[in-house]
């Protein structure tokens, strides 16, 4: 390694000092992520009708790898179904705490009812408000339980700290 | 000494510290947003406007921080090793002359004035390394230990190059004493454009003196955790991080007073503003930023060299073109003497460049060298 070598990675250094730095400055400015980052868990309904995808099957269940999917399937009442098929999800419930954002039970939706999400703003205080149930998760739902609980607080509208075009399997979905 | 003049110096030494404490404090700062921008970062900006009040941040945090001991430390010298850092550290910059005398409202702008200036700094640093040793050897830890074990073998090491590198500029002078170097600048032009083989062996032996990357190997982290500082937390962490920053400080004061001139500005810029050369501070001020930012920006480029590395540069490198510096700056001044110095200087300028252009093929003949020893 030469003297001329040394010069030129000061000259690097040097130059860099005078760029414009990477940094997003998060809070403040929104980050810009990929449209595939998975975040917040959407159910997705089907557009033309508003009816649920989610038939109640619990592959997604049986798919995940940390367990933290509890699925609970009721009948269709015929005169007004939930979902198109038999069955719909009586109770679905994801726990964020245990959740590790793979996306298999994404691939293991038979009805593409689960997407992933792009929204990763969930920090709250309490073990249990970290399961979310569908009312946290139907598509129309705009930010993270504490997001929501603090603009209701504060009187404003939720304000995400991210914008993404989202993927088109998020039907419905619309990030600022 | 009258009771006045011993009031007036004590005055004066404890405007110096507290002058280096903050600037230490801020230097932080500086250093850490500089680096961040170099790395296309933002660095702290959080505490304050800008992350104007992070100093003070730190400096709380670091004093309600718990003082964990070590079991195994010797109890007395783990309490004194970060004291004697710090006071030889700050002692050393007294002798730095900031201005004319008589400049600094009436009282000379400096706290001792002694006629073996350099050599005294010189001797004072070193003694800092007593610290670090110490600190290393205090703390029962081996980590520690190698830490301090290295660091003493670091600096006697560069000790020696940077002894010999200002001797050619003191033959020059003839004096030791500060005062009269930069006196003699002022008169005959900086030193560094006579001495510049001995200011470039000065200014990387600093680097290494200070234990800054690339040489601040006594505290590689991913070798020996933290060096002689694994043991030590809260106020004692602070007061080595204090003393290494102040010890930076000094440096930059001394290459600038050795090489550029000291608080006298550069005599032709007189002809623009007449007597900017003599405004007192700023251009001491000016040139130990122009030292602190080559400091800082070094540290943002450089990876850390590794031991034999370190030590081979400082003995087969350093001390012989040091030496070589030496020799030359005697042979000129005893054989041509009153020849004008700038002919030295042309000379240095030509074997510098030699150097550094042959420095390639030289570190390969070592690097071959290495390999063949390698195999016995």
């Amino acid at each position: 390694m030469g003297v001329l070598d040394l010069a030129k990675g000061m000259g690097v250094t040097l130059g860099k000092l005078f760029s414009k730095p990477l940094t997003v400055s998060y809070p403040e400015s929104r980050v810009q992520l990929k449209p595939r980052f998975r975040g917040r868990h959407v159910l997705t309904r089907h557009p033309d009708t508003g009816l649920e995808k989610c038939i109640g099957c619990s592959l997604c269940a049986a798919a995940c790898p940390s367990y933290a999917i509890y699925v609970e399937a009721a009948e269709n009442d015929p005169a007004h179904p939930v979902s198109p098929g038999e069955r719909y999800a009586k109770v679905y419930e994801i726990n964020m705490l245990r959740c590790i954002f793979c996306g298999l039970c994404e691939e293991a939706c038979p009805t593409g009812a689960i997407i992933l999400g792009n929204e990763f703003e969930m920090a709250d205080y309490r073990y249990g408000d970290f399961v979310y149930g569908k009312e946290d998760m139907l598509v129309g739902q705009y930010g993270s339980r504490p997001q929501r609980r603090e603009a209701e607080r504060q009187g404003t509208p939720v304000r995400l700290g991210l914008s993404v075009q989202p993927r088109e399997e998020l039907e419905g979905v619309r990030y600022p | 000494m009258t009771a006045a003049h011993f009031w007036i110096t004590l005055l004066k030494a404890v405007l110096v510290a507290l002058a280096l404490l903050t600037t230490f404090a801020y230097m932080t700062l500086v250093e850490r947003r500089l680096l961040a921008r170099m790395q296309i970062r933002r660095g702290p900006n959080r505490v304050g406007p800008l992350g104007l009040l992070q100093p003070l941040a730190d400096a709380i945090k670091s004093v309600f921080k718990e003082d964990v001991l070590a079991t195994n430390r010797d109890r007395v010298v783990f309490f004194l090793a970060p004291l004697i850092s710090i006071t030889t550290a700050l002692t050393v910059f007294g002798a730095i002359p900031a201005g004319r005398p008589g400049g600094f409202f009436g009282a000379n702008p400096w706290v001792f004035n002694l006629d073996i200036g350099v050599i005294f700094i010189l001797a004072f640093t070193s003694l800092g390394v007593y610290g670090i040793f110490l600190a290393g050897w205090a703390s029962g830890s081996k980590y520690s230990l190698l830490g301090g074990l290295r660091s003493s073998a670091q600096v006697i090491s560069y000790e020696l190059g940077q002894g010999l590198s200002i001797l050619g500029l003191l033959i020059l002078v003839g004096s030791a004493n500060l005062r009269s170097i930069v006196h003699w600048q002022y008169h005959h032009g900086w030193l560094i454009a006579f001495q510049l083989i001995g200011f470039a062996c000065f200014l990387i032996s600093s680097f290494a003196e200070t234990n800054r990357t690339p040489f601040d190997l006594p505290e590689a982290e991913q070798e020996l955790v933290a060096g002689y500082l694994t043991e030590y937390s809260s106020l004692k962490w602070a007061l080595f991080q204090m003393s290494e920053y102040v010890n930076m400080i000094t440096a930059s004061a001394l290459i600038s007073t050795l090489f550029l001139g000291g608080y006298r500005g550069p005599a032709f810029l007189d002809a623009v503003v007449p007597g900017i050369s003599g405004w007192p501070y700023l251009w001491l001020l000016l040139k130990i930023a122009l030292f602190l930012f080559l400091f800082i920006w070094v540290r943002a480029t450089f990876p850390r060299l590794r031991y034999d590395q370190l030590m081979r540069f400082g003995w087969k490198v350093l001390f012989p073109v040091a030496l070589l510096n030496a020799l030359l700056t005697a042979a000129f001044v005893g054989l041509l003497p009153g020849l004008s110095p700038w002919i030295l200087g042309l000379v240095s300028l030509l074997i510098l460049i030699a150097l550094l252009a042959l420095g390639d093929r030289l570190l390969a003949g070592n690097r071959k060298l290495a390999r063949g020893s390698a195999g016995d």
